[in-house]
């Protein structure tokens, strides 16, 4: 049976992240396999057990997203707009498509604090969004068309591509050369960036930047009382990150 | 049907930093005053899990719902205006303290040019300086008439400040607390522009340098320098905000009641008078009518104006003819700047919503405008107010905008990377206007306020005239690769560039230049007010929140007056 008829395949996810097999039990890529309609069931619980060992709350349940390879998708995209290199993990470690996935279950896929109503017109550049879609309408119409430039460029499906073909389609949306419904493949596009350099750098609170990776390789330190004995010097202070959750943990 | 309630003495429009500071200084003086909120009460205590970027700054915790209402906007009259569906390029508050609450806490005094622009410009440059297109004109009081209300502002928010500015207007007092710290940050931008033959000193904020006590007795904290201030409220109490001050002032007179959830939709009129607003719970759906002695608009600026259009109050300003004031000379502000990479590493995630360094050489008339073709300028300044990781992605140019390449750049830039920033002062222009919107409206059934608006010629040679020195004082600062901004396009309301909006509810000395007087009292009904940035005839070349502090603080002070006498102020 083909990999991709089982809603995934892992030799493609594998490739597609740039993270070797051996990598595995490591820690990190652990939370993107998670959810996954993986064959390898006795690795994954490998890896839940020290994903676990993180000691920083994430969450993983999947709240937007059916089908599994939708999500694949959105990851694969994800990951090659933040991808995983020597300076540390990429979208898919630091659960940024979970982070996604919780976001478009939300006020954000909702639109529930943004003035929805009609009548609906494009508009001028200047006068910025005017889509009849909500976001949650938009990333599923625009996974589904990323899967289908793929399928019409390549002849496969979007997550076993190689990153070079991945980049070229997201390129293209980029380029706002895909005709989308009622919303531009540009608009598309620059949503899935901010959403991914979102879930790579909020709070590890919100499912994603897992155990505060992202603010690590930044040197961003999260949550922090005070600086006011420490602003003045003229060193760069390299300080251990801290989550709200430490707050959280306080009140139990 | 709607319900009456008693008469009160004063009900004002909204609770933020005018409506607290008029409730405030009208219940101490023994009035009866009602605060009609349309969100919900707030506090410090609301803040203990404040420091996070994604809810507060990305999500836009504090800001207002924009499902509820919005405003509409076009670049000029040609265009169709759509609705803002999104915050963007401003944004709205709601809540108690309003915009009060998530404010940065840059306190300035407009300079004394400011308040008779047009009288100096023509004396000065001649009358075609600029074009008759630009509706410049003084604005009715001068900055020693407004400096004890400056200074009452500063007094009871507590403002930090060195007081070294050459080009501030006569100060009757020092500033009640002393500067923030001086960090490494900005000695680079101070050592810089001393060298270049400017004149740098601290700027003025509300993030206070330590404890105070305020003359109604409310204490101020001192602030911790946590890097969570613009977009955020603050935990410590250490930002000046109305909850903190002016609002439980006048709660302890026993003469002053909030109500939340309480939306106005109307101002109600009565011959020459107002007989007070009506307004919709929003939680019950129930609409009442709340009769009051004066009525006080004390909400943002464009719901000023749009309140005052549904109830047909004032005449609408018409571009085609010129005639009306209502809606007329809105401003805002451009936003002239370079940013430096650097090559070394330095505590950018530390800081205060307004520590900062300026300087004003280049602003208002302190430097020749003879040779150029644009009169005032911005203040230019070198702030620290802690950036964080989602919003602060900077690049070098040629840098792909995701992917490898973009997170390298973007994580190896982020503690690498400092602006120098101006905040150009705009004037007001025959084609840039409020009015009302005849399609689209809020979820009561009120048209939404429509903006027309872009930047004009003036607003261009600002902007590149500023750039320059801008970049010239990065560069000096040893910035090892420095951007200047890009030129202005057309005003694009989707990125964010400054809560500076102004105008529409212009203060003057008659009623054919403006719509109230300088009392902030409306020229068609004595026991109206409306008081704010929307008094301002045009956008200086800093912060807000110091003139509307001080405008907030002379219209108490008139309404007071009118409570006892009546009649007009002036």
């Amino acid at each position: 049976m083909p990999d991709n008829e089982k809603g995934l395949s892992r030799r493609g996810f594998l490739k597609t992240t740039g993270i070797a097999a051996g990598a595995l039990v490591g820690g990190g890529l652990i939370g993107g396999l998670v959810g996954y309609n993986t064959k390898d069931n006795k690795q994954i619980s490998n890896v839940m057990t020290s994903g676990e060992q993180h000691g920083v709350a994430s969450s993983r349940a999947r709240m937007f997203f059916t089908n599994d390879k939708d999500f694949m998708i959105l990851s694969a995209a994800t990951e090659r707009i933040f991808p995983k290199d020597d300076l540390g993990p990429g979208a898919i470690e630091l659960d940024v498509p979970y982070f996604i996935d919780h976001q478009l279950a939300g006020n954000y896929g909702n639109n529930s604090k943004e003035y929805m109503q009609g009548p609906f017109k494009a508009g001028q550049s200047t006068q910025g969004y005017q889509s009849r879609l909500t976001r949650a309408e938009i990333f599923q119409q625009g996974i589904a068309k990323i899967e289908s430039e793929s399928q019409s460029r390549f002849k496969k499906g979007f997550s076993d591509l190689e990153n070079n073909q991945m980049d070229e389609i997201l390129t293209a949306f980029q380029k706002d050369e895909v005709p989308m419904t009622a919303v531009s493949s540009a608009f598309f596009f620059k949503l899935l960036r901010q959403a991914t350099l979102e879930g790579a750098y909020a709070d590890p609170l919100y499912g994603g930047n897992n155990n505060m990776d992202g603010w690590r390789m930044k040197n961003f330190p999260g949550h922090q009382g005070s600086y006011a004995q420490v602003i003045d010097k003229e060193a760069f202070q390299k300080i251990e990150p801290k989550s709200l959750s430490s707050m959280q943990n306080m009140q139990h | 049907m709607a319900k009456t309630l008693e008469k009160v003495d004063v009900v004002t429009v909204g609770v933020g930093w005018t409506g607290g500071i008029i409730a405030a200084e009208c219940a101490k003086a023994g009035l009866k005053v009602i605060g009609l909120e349309r969100g919900k009460e707030r506090s410090t205590a609301d803040f203990a899990q404040v420091h996070d970027e994604f809810r507060y700054a990305i999500r836009y915790e504090l800001m207002q719902d924009l499902s509820k209402e919005t405003i509409t906007f076009r670049n000029n009259r040609k265009q169709e205006a759509l609705p803002m569906r999104q915050m963007g390029s401003f944004l709205l508050g709601e809540n108690l303290g309003g915009a009060g609450t998530h404010w940065n806490g840059h306190t300035w005094r407009f300079l004394p040019y400011d308040f008779e622009i047009k009288s100096i410009t023509d004396k000065k440059y001649g009358k075609n300086k600029l074009s008759d297109d630009y509706l410049l004109q003084d604005w009715g009081i001068t900055y020693d008439e407004l400096e004890p209300y400056y200074d009452k502002f500063e007094k009871m928010a507590g403002i930090s400040g060195d007081g070294k500015n050459p080009f501030q207007g006569k100060r009757s007092d020092k500033y009640p607390t002393p500067a923030m710290k001086k960090t490494p940050i900005l000695q680079k931008f101070e050592k810089a522009t001393t060298d270049l033959g400017y004149s740098p000193f601290m700027l003025p904020s509300a993030n206070i340098s330590e404890p105070y006590k305020n003359p109604d007795g409310e204490q101020i904290n001192a602030c911790q320098y946590c890097g969570f201030c613009e977009r955020f409220g603050c935990e410590y109490g250490a930002k000046t905000s109305p909850e903190i001050t002016v609002v439980p002032t006048a709660r302890k007179t026993g003469n002053y009641e909030i109500r939340f959830h309480a939306n106005v939709v109307e101002i109600l009129k009565e011959g020459n008078k107002v007989a007070g607003v009506k307004y919709v719970d929003r939680v019950s759906g129930e609409e009442f009518i709340q009769p009051a002695e004066v009525v006080v608009l004390t909400s943002y600026v464009m719901n000023n104006a749009r309140l005052l259009m549904v109830s047909k109050i004032g005449e609408q300003y018409d571009p085609t003819t010129g005639r009306g004031t209502l809606g007329k000379n809105y401003c805002y502000q451009v936003l002239p700047g370079a940013t430096g990479f650097f090559d070394e590493q330095m505590n950018v995630f530390m800081g205060a919503g307004a520590l900062g360094m300026s300087i004003d050489d280049w602003n208002g008339d302190n430097f020749d405008h003879s040779d150029v073709d644009f009169i005032h300028g911005a203040s230019i300044s070198m702030t620290q107010p802690g950036v964080r990781p989602i919003q602060m992605n900077p690049v070098p140019p040629d840098t792909p905008t995701w992917g490898s390449d973009f997170k390298k750049a973007s994580i190896h830039n982020y503690t690498r990377t400092l602006n120098v920033g101006g905040q150009g002062a705009t004037m007001p222009y025959k084609e840039n206007y409020m009015s009302l919107d005849s399609v689209y409206k809020d979820a009561y059934g009120v048209p939404l306020l429509q903006l027309t608006y872009n930047f004009t010629e003036q607003d261009r040679a600002l902007h590149t005239y500023l750039t320059k020195k801008s970049e010239e004082i990065i560069k000096k600062m040893g910035a090892k690769t420095v951007v200047p901004g890009s030129p202005l396009t057309d005003y694009d309301i989707v990125p964010y560039q400054t809560t500076h909006n102004t105008g529409g509810t212009i203060m003057g000395t008659n009623p054919e230049n403006s719509v109230v007087n300088t009392y902030l009292q409306h020229w068609d009904a004595e026991n109206l007010f409306a008081v704010g940035a929307g008094n301002f005839a045009h956008n200086g070349g800093y912060n807000p929140n110091g003139t509307v502090g001080a405008l907030a603080y002379r219209c108490a002070e008139g309404i007071i007056k009118y409570s006892k006498n009546g009649g007009s102020l002036v």
